[in-house]
């Protein structure tokens, strides 16, 4: 059975979810990778405001293709997550961020930050970014446009096949 | 002498940049087929499923495969009685994947700089060009655009020969086991045995090409890519690395003389997703 999902999260939907779940999720998710990552830190050093407020969102690791005419987006498969470890646990205590998409094992620190605060790492299908392009109904820009394919973009999903891969009590299938 | 034109090996070069990015090869598509009879996870099965489903979609809808359309890799075979009009090959190459990166809406993921400050260049180039002069008067030219997330899971190492068939075999099953999901597996193993550090690298890469189901025409290597690959699949590590018996599809070696103080040995992983395209001139 697929759990049905929408965004935003609360603290008590993410700590229900169990690692092995398959859920489908619709609503709005940022996307970042390394690049934006770095900035966003940078950003949170220096005191300053976050052009996305991420409390109780989703990042989707992810740098798409250029949308076609016609479309909103072009293939947008997950990126390879490890790359954001560097990252993610300083988001997830200090953004109040609720889950994480992106593909392959994440380390000690984030799972850590994801117990403490609550916080879910969904598995995407690396390699699938035409299947998940057609998840996307809606896609635009919001943060870094300089960036290219790494800018943050706020995307709008419906119903996106993802895996339950490390929950919020460190569970993992990796 | 025969003169091959610049303006043609461009838009050759633009038209298959579109076609590796969207058309998975046959071979692929059939080793993708044959991996899923044999996979008993239930999710690793589920992971099966959506590649074809996505390899469906990618050809008749004409997205990329992956939105990783990769740096454009290029193994060019020019014969030696080849002249081009103007310019240089690999003018007209980059002058292809700029055009082709740009008409099939394809991602630019290649950044100027690698440590600074690490600039898009917005048109994909430049690419990595292999060429290779041999008899005759035809230009080969194979498209093999490489994703980030299996190149970063490469590995060398300069064995001692006394390590042996066990060094290699235990070397290439680390490298890849513990890459775990992160090259999306089931991956294509190229691995380069011999010659020098980076010749080894060039061969593991080289041997990503080979069609999924060929095996090494020297039965001891073709025994050695079984073994390596029965190890792998062993490991349990799965399809996107969520657990199952399909790791790799094929394990594919090219070895090569090397100085008798060594034995290089170079592993270069290609994700299911293992694009390429030829066109000859």
């Amino acid at each position: 059975m697929k759990k049905v999902l929408h965004t935003p999260f609360s603290e008590s939907d993410i700590r229900a979810l169990k690692a092995g779940d398959r859920v489908v999720l619709s609503g709005t998710v940022y996307t970042g990778r390394d690049a934006a990552h770095k900035r966003l830190c940078a950003m949170l050093d220096n005191g300053e405001t976050l052009p996305v407020d991420l409390a109780g969102q989703a990042i989707y690791f992810v740098g798409p293709c250029p949308a076609p005419p016609g479309r909103p987006i072009g293939s947008a498969g997950p990126t390879t997550s490890g790359r954001m470890d560097a990252y993610s646990p300083r988001i997830i205590r200090q953004c109040g961020l609720r889950a994480m998409i992106g593909k392959g094992d994440r380390g000690e620190g984030v799972k850590e930050a994801m117990k403490e605060a609550g916080c879910v790492y969904f598995a995407a299908t690396g390699g699938a970014g035409a299947l998940i392009a057609n998840s996307i109904i809606e896609a635009e820009v919001v943060a870094f446009d300089d960036l290219g394919p790494e800018a943050i973009y706020k995307l709008e999903l419906k119903e996106l096949p993802l895996v339950v891969a490390i929950d919020a009590e460190g569970n993992s299938l990796y | 002498m025969r003169i091959v034109e610049f303006d043609r090996i461009k838009e050759a070069v633009c038209a298959m940049c579109g076609q590796a990015a969207c058309d998975l090869p046959d071979d692929v598509l059939e080793a993708l087929k044959n991996a899923r009879q044999k996979e008993h996870s239930e999710l690793g099965r589920e992971f099966f499923d959506q590649y074809l489903q996505n390899s469906e979609i990618a050809r008749k809808e004409r997205l990329p495969l992956c939105q990783d359309t990769g740096f454009a890799v290029f193994f060019i075979k020019m014969g030696s009685e080849v002249m081009i009009d103007h310019g240089t090959v690999s003018e007209a190459v980059n002058a292809g994947v700029r055009e082709g990166y740009k008409k099939f809406f394809l991602r630019k993921s290649i950044v100027a700089d690698p440590l600074f400050e690490r600039k898009n260049t917005f048109d994909n180039t430049p690419a990595v060009i292999h060429l290779e002069q041999v008899p005759g008067d035809k230009l080969h030219i194979t498209l093999a655009p490489k994703g980030g997330g299996s190149e970063n899971m490469s590995a060398l190492r300069m064995l001692k020969p006394s390590e042996g068939r066990q060094g290699v075999v235990d070397f290439v099953v680390n490298a890849v086991t513990s890459a775990g999901g992160n090259p999306c597996p089931p991956t294509i193993v190229g691995v380069g045995i011999g010659g020098t550090m980076e010749y080894a690298a060039y061969m593991a890469k080289k041997a990503l090409l080979r069609k999924a189901g060929e095996h090494s025409s020297d039965d001891r290597y073709a025994q050695l890519e079984a073994e390596i690959l029965e190890k792998i699949n062993a490991s349990g590590v799965g399809p996107q690395g969520l657990g199952g018996e399909i790791t790799a599809l094929a394990v594919n070696i090219e070895f090569h003389p090397c100085h008798l103080a060594s034995m290089p040995v170079a592993v270069n992983l290609n994700c299911h997703t293992a694009r390429h395209a030829e066109v000859e001139l």
